[in-house]
């Protein structure tokens, strides 16, 4: 597992996007075969299944270090990472190991149908002959929870570098239900496969912030304007008789939103929309949180895919018959994507999205101004002669979103962060008043610099009044302002609201703490925007 | 009239005021945090070692750093183990291996031996005066590092590690920038690089301590101060030592491409290591690891055990179930390694 380590260590020790890729693409040229196969499969998201729960772990960590249990579970959340607890608590192994990634994992993958006391042999026998990188990155392979900073986006993109290979094409090759033991890598990366060439996407035009006035634009009737979704953006292409998904990161996402595949029986082949994949139901989109259980899943149980299930809210046209139409003026892909899509059934997974049609900007500032209350985050306005450009070009496609919604609160609890915020005081617990009382209504981790969580983890330190475990009351002193996007009534909350994307906008040292908002406050947002 | 408990009599000799520690019989502080008439303090560091104390006490090579930091102060020097009665309590320092200079606090009145640990590590570091372990009754405990997940591996192995990472980048013509607390953990790594890879550069923070350890008499290969007119490309290769904040600040920008590491216990920690985009995280401290910390408590014999500074309650709760009286004392010490994120330079 040497080889491996290596390149998780080089991978592990720089935010550099190009030196990851260098060691990734050096690795996928210079490894043992089976041990190249072997990591595409887990840095594309297919992990041996778990062997051993992560209880039975614990207690063998904990037993084989000869620390009590639950010293081990405080160390857990401090560490934010059990893999690295546990190989962090484990004496220093007494032998070393020949055996390569494959052999882990073969031997991993055998261990599923062993009685428990050969399982705690192996992974006891295990810890004692590798240490350090090998021994971590052998817990996160038997834990199944294999995130380590490299996504298949960039993996791809190494793969390309490594075989020359075009970047679309490949993530189309790693799609699909092949194993490592069904494929190997000449055949998965560099044979012929000319299915992958129809799959690629076009490059997204990205809108920049509006950061001037709306109406130094120019004239409104030059402008299209739509709402802003909060979604996924995506490009479905309908090539040959297939359908994929690309998402805005140029992620191959079509194993997770099979409705799309319907879209073969209303559209021709050589078609491709650029829109907003939305959870849909009674004729309108989710929350975002619903759409969020989607994401995380490469398959979808059909529980899911009934109660969540999404659209593509279509705001552009980028291919028709098989003709790439970018370089015509947005007003004509529109006028040609409302032509597509008349007529189709209510039950086709895609929706035109509505043009907010208005005759000056402050009717348009209007609309804008109701984007809440629409499920939307405020307005796209696009120039009515642009092309579709690739990448993010200022001047023609503008989003202008709603400011957020803000409230002064007091901080009332403190917990120290998690992983790489382990010791500093970073999550927080915030109040506003009801009389004379503080009531809890949102936690937030985000938004103050360094220095500031710095200097709060150490007035925290001075100003605890008691310990609940990790969290610590501490003062009522600070006021903070909160922004967030959303607000909705929630019974879970003692507050009775929940907000969405709380984070914290300033550090009101200027504010004393009787003049935080009120509950009051808050329940007359939620009126207006719930 | 009011029932005493027998053992409730007297009071302890040393008590835990709003100040600091305290031995009310002979009116002295320990690393108190308020101005007070007479301080005893451990070692130099800034939240041991503060301003505004009319007297202070400490160990004769712990003064030179003092006086650099506080200016003219009314300041006794003692030598390690010099006993100093004051109204019956004998007071004497013993070595914590912390950073040079460095000390325990010894305070004993009939058969009651208390040990005030300050800030210390166990293993030698080849530069300061190596930890003793002194017996006592009471000992209070830093446990900055107080966990089992926090091990060190022997000096020489990490001294390796950073040396090799400077060969490879002095062979690649790039600067190594490491960051280390200016005094103490700074002048441990100077001693341990190997000078013969390349010319050796230091942060005005780092070479102002330097300056007054060599005043003392320790040697230190040589450096080369960076001063604002100095050229950046003239010593392509060379170690750059720095305090913590100057790490990915424009100062360390200046000199083009580099490999920038830290030395700290919390580089243990991948989290840590990750949140400031460090390539290098060496792990070295300066304070005892968990098996140093234990060993150090039983050493002392002592069955009354106050922890302080780190991860108090968990440290405590172990102690507690290895069968020490064990509490926990809230201090305002907020030192090198606690404060870590916040520190400027
Ligand atoms: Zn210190
Ligand atoms: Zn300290």
């Amino acid at each position: 597992m040497k080889a491996f380590a290596d390149l998780f260590q080089t991978l592990d020790e720089t935010s550099k996007t190009t030196l990851k890729i260098n060691a990734l693409a050096h690795y996928f040229k210079h490894a043992d075969d089976k041990d190249r196969i072997w990591t595409i499969a887990l840095f594309s998201g297919r992990r041996p299944k778990r062997a051993v729960t992560t209880a039975q772990l614990r207690a063998w960590a904990a037993e084989r270090s000869g620390i009590e249990p639950w010293l081990f579970e405080e160390c857990y959340p401090i560490v934010g990472d059990l893999a690295e607890t546990i190989s962090l608590v484990l004496p220093d192994a007494s032998e070393t190991s020949q055996a390569s990634l494959t052999d882990w994992l073969k031997a991993l993958a055998a261990l599923a149908s062993e009685p428990e006391e050969a399982r705690k042999t192996f992974v006891l026998d295990a810890w004692d002959c590798l240490d350090g990188t090998e021994r971590f990155l052998f817990n996160k392979l038997i834990t199944g929870g294999f995130r380590v900073g490299v996504s298949q986006k960039l993996m791809t993109r190494a793969l390309a570098a490594a075989s020359g290979k075009d970047e679309a094409e490949l993530a189309h090759r790693l799609m699909g239900d092949w194993t490592p033991l069904t494929t190997s890598y000449h055949a998965l990366i560099e044979a012929d496969d000319p299915a992958s060439a129809r799959s690629r996407p076009y490059p997204f035009y990205l809108a920049s912030g509006l950061e001037g006035a709306a109406h130094d634009l120019g004239p409104v009737v030059d402008w299209h304007a739509e709402w802003k979704w909060d979604g996924i953006r995506g490009q479905v292409i309908l090539r040959a008789g297939e359908v994929f998904v690309w998402s805005r990161g140029e992620e191959l996402v079509s194993e997770r939103f099979p409705e799309f595949n319907r879209l073969l029986d209303v559209l021709p082949e050589g078609t491709v929309l650029d829109g907003e994949i939305l959870g849909w139901q009674d004729a309108r989109p989710m929350p975002f949180a619903a759409l969020q259980k989607r994401i995380g899943r490469k398959s979808v149980p059909t529980k899911l895919l009934r109660e969540i299930p999404v659209v593509i809210y279509a705001y552009d046209l980028l291919e028709w018959r098989g003709e790439d139409i970018r370089a015509q003026p947005f007003e004509q892909r529109r006028a040609a994507l409302v032509r597509a899509l008349a007529d189709l059934p209510e039950t086709a997974p895609v929706h035109l999205s509505p043009e907010i049609k208005a005759s000056d900007w402050n009717a348009l500032a209007k609309s804008r101004s109701t984007a809440r209350e629409n499920s939307a985050e405020g307005l796209m306005l696009k120039r009515r002669t642009s092309p579709y450009l690739a990448g993010r070009k200022r001047g023609d496609w503008w989003k202008w979103k709603l400011d957020p919604l803000t409230i002064d609160a007091v901080m009332i609890y403190a917990q120290s962060g998690h992983g790489r915020r382990a010791n500093l005081f970073t999550d927080y617990t915030f109040a506003v008043w009801s009389g004379n009382d503080l009531v809890p209504f949102t936690k937030a981790y985000s938004g103050l610099s360094d220095a500031e969580f710095g200097q709060i983890t150490a007035w925290v330190r001075k100003n605890t009044l008691q310990r609940f475990g990790p969290v610590r009351a501490v003062a009522p002193e600070h006021v903070f302002e909160i922004a967030f996007e959303g607000i909705q009534a929630s019974t879970r909350h003692k507050s009775g609201v929940a907000l969405r994307f709380p984070r914290m906008l300033r550090w009101r040292r200027d504010k004393p703490v009787q003049e935080a908002n009120t509950l009051d406050d808050l329940k007359e947002m939620l009126n207006l925007y719930g | 009239m009011p029932r005493y408990n027998r053992h409730m009599a007297h009071e302890p000799l040393i008590t835990f005021t709003d100040r600091g520690m305290y031995c009310a019989r002979a009116q002295v502080y320990m690393d108190p945090w308020k101005p007070v008439a007479r301080a005893l303090i451990t070692h130099g560091h800034a939240d041991h070692a503060r301003e505004g104390h009319a007297h202070y006490m400490c160990t004769k090579s712990a003064a030179p750093i003092m006086r650099h930091r506080l200016g003219s102060i009314d300041l006794q020097e003692v030598e390690y183990g010099e006993k100093i009665v004051i109204n019956g309590v004998e007071i004497s320092f013993h070595p914590a291996g912390h950073v040079i200079g460095s000390a325990q606090i010894r305070l004993a009145y009939k058969g009651e031996v208390w040990v005030i640990s300050g800030d210390y590590k166990v293993e030698h570091d080849g530069i300061g005066e190596p930890f003793e372990p002194v017996r006592c009754t009471h000992f209070v405990t830093e446990c900055t590092f107080g966990l089992p997940i926090f091990k060190w591996a022997p000096q020489a192995r990490v001294a390796a590690q950073i040396n090799d990472w400077w060969r490879i980048n002095a062979n690649a013509g790039v600067h190594s920038i490491i960051g280390a607390y200016s005094l103490g953990k700074a002048q441990r790594i100077l001693s341990l690089l190997e000078p013969g890879i390349g010319p050796i550069l230091t942060h005005g923070a780092i070479e102002a301590s330097n300056a007054v350890l060599r005043g003392q008499g320790i040697t230190l290969p040589q450096t080369t101060l960076i001063t604002p007119d100095f050229d950046h490309t003239s010593q392509n290769g060379a170690m750059v030592l720095a305090p913590p904040a100057a790490l990915g600040s424009k100062w360390a920008a200046k000199f083009g491409a580099h490999s920038s590491g830290f030395a700290s216990g919390w580089m243990r920690l991948r989290g840590v290591r990750r949140r400031r985009a460090l390539e290098r995280g060496f792990v070295m401290s300066d304070h005892a690891d968990w098996e140093g910390l234990l060993h150090a408590i039983a050493l002392t014999n002592a069955e009354n055990i106050y922890v302080t500074h780190g991860y108090t309650d968990i440290f405590a709760r172990h102690l507690k179930s290895a069968g020490y009286n064990a509490a926990i004392v809230e201090t305002a010490f907020d030192g090198e390694d606690t404060a870590l994120e916040s520190k400027a330079i």
